[in-house]
């Protein structure tokens, strides 16, 4: 950032800070954005949509989560705070970082430290931030809290490589690290901020407590659908199958839909669960071959790959395996193809034993 | 005042939310966006967005599986 670093604004009056904030709709990231607010900066937020946030798509799908609370975790902490948020998509650019993580992999396809640069950088490009005024980044990172991307190590390497430098503060462990500019201009008070470090979320939670902050969102393996070991073991098979890595966002959408069975290697079947997510896939109708049954309640399948007439057959016996015909000696399945036309016919379902379990994705 | 229309149908959170956000950049100040959805998560995402960011949500309806918000800038 260009902006200039004098402590009086045109009227000779103390200058109004400025942060941007990186929220994640996570405990970390909604504190680091308090402490900041709480010594006088205005705080704006940005949240990256990358396609694989864990906030996003899955709470509406299936139609058994209907009764839970649906919110977005990054909306709640911007309400908490009382700050604006600006959501930005960026899941095309985020492809390379996928791709192509110039620091690796974590546990599974999460390129972590890569992420972490990247949407630093993008709140550093982002152009209304020098326009408007911003003087520095905050994240919710803490040392050692995650094996990859937050180690003291690495926390300089997003510093540096992201551009922002030292206009980015970590107020969660600030203490454990060089004084930034933020702290050294003194629009910060370093002795206010934090030094925790390591997994534990002790330290996050009494801070939480203190803000009284209640009902906030702790996911699982972050907010990322990466950490996750199956969803990453199904985005693997997709860049197998197609013996390349390149992916859509409506495929990265569909693994998280539905089961995913690999009869062959040029074909899988996308086969719902429920209603909920019968009523997703149906969107998909004009993009995919689909099966439904026809004589006997059933799932909505899709076929995604290249399949001739016998992979459609053997689809459709294992469409009907898990249809209301199940144990019926025939099931009648309606085949269609993505471009309208279609056709019937009648299949044997697939025993149970006979779906192997090497072809469950 | 004029009213100005956004398809969201099909599209799951937060993409109905972001398409709101840039589409209400383009409209001026006391117009009203009609956005149509048929994602659920929409219900508490987009009303949620509005009260942050100071707009004000006109009515919401839902028809047929779909979800209809009326926002003024």
């Amino acid at each position: 950032m260009t902006q200039d670093i004098s402590s009086q604004d045109a009227n000779n009056s103390p200058k109004q800070r400025k942060a941007v904030a990186l929220i994640s709709g996570g405990l970390d990231s909604l504190l680091a954005a308090k402490v900041v607010q709480e010594q006088g900066i205005h705080v704006e937020g940005i949240n990256f949509y990358t396609g694989f946030c864990v906030e996003g798509h899955t709470h509406a799908i299936r139609k058994k989560d209907k009764d839970k609370q649906k919110r977005n975790n990054s909306l709640w902490v911007a309400e908490q705070l009382g700050i604006k948020l600006h959501i930005i998509d960026i899941s095309e650019e985020y492809k390379d970082i996928v791709l192509n993580p110039k620091h690796g992999y974590g546990a599974n396809l999460n390129p972590c430290l890569d992420c972490k640069i990247f949407m630093v950088n993008q709140a550093q490009a982002w152009a209304w931030a020098e326009e408007n005024g911003f003087d520095f980044i905050i994240t919710g990172e803490v040392i050692g809290q995650r094996p990859k991307s937050q180690r003291k190590e690495t926390m300089p390497i997003i510093a540096r490589e992201s551009g922002a430098d030292d206009r980015l503060l970590r107020p969660l462990c600030a203490k454990n690290l060089m004084p930034t500019l933020p702290e050294r201009e003194g629009w910060v008070n370093r002795e206010e901020l934090y030094d925790f470090s390591g997994r534990s979320r002790k330290p996050q939670f009494e801070l939480a407590k203190k803000f009284g902050f209640e009902d906030f969102a702790q996911p699982a393996g972050g907010c990322c659908f990466l950490t996750d070991a199956n969803y990453s073991k199904k985005l693997a098979d997709l860049w197998d199958a197609r013996g390349e890595r390149r992916y859509e966002l409506d495929d990265i959408m569909l693994l998280k839909v539905g089961r995913h069975i690999r009869p062959k290697k040029n074909f899988k079947l996308i086969v719902s669960r429920e209603e909920g997510e019968n009523n997703f896939l149906r969107g998909y109708k004009k993009q995919f071959t689909s099966i439904h049954t026809v004589s006997h309640g059933g799932p909505l399948t899709l076929l995604d790959g290249e399949f001739d007439k016998d992979d459609i057959r053997l689809a459709a016996q294992i469409a009907a395996r898990y249809s209301g015909g199940k144990n019926a000696e025939q099931v009648t399945v309606q085949v269609e193809n993505y471009n309208g036309t279609s056709y019937v016919m009648d299949v044997p379902p697939m025993p149970a034993d006979e779906v192997k379990q090497e072809w469950h994705v | 005042m004029s009213k100005n229309t956004l398809d969201c149908r099909n599209l799951l959170c937060p993409m109905p939310v972001i398409r709101t956000q840039n589409a209400l950049k383009d409209i001026a100040d006391g117009d009203t966006l009609e956005v149509i959805c048929t994602d659920p998560g929409t219900l508490s995402d987009i009303p949620t967005w509005c009260r942050i960011n100071q707009h004000q949500v006109i009515s919401s309806e839902e028809i047929d599986n779909e979800i209809v918000f009326v926002i003024k800038k």
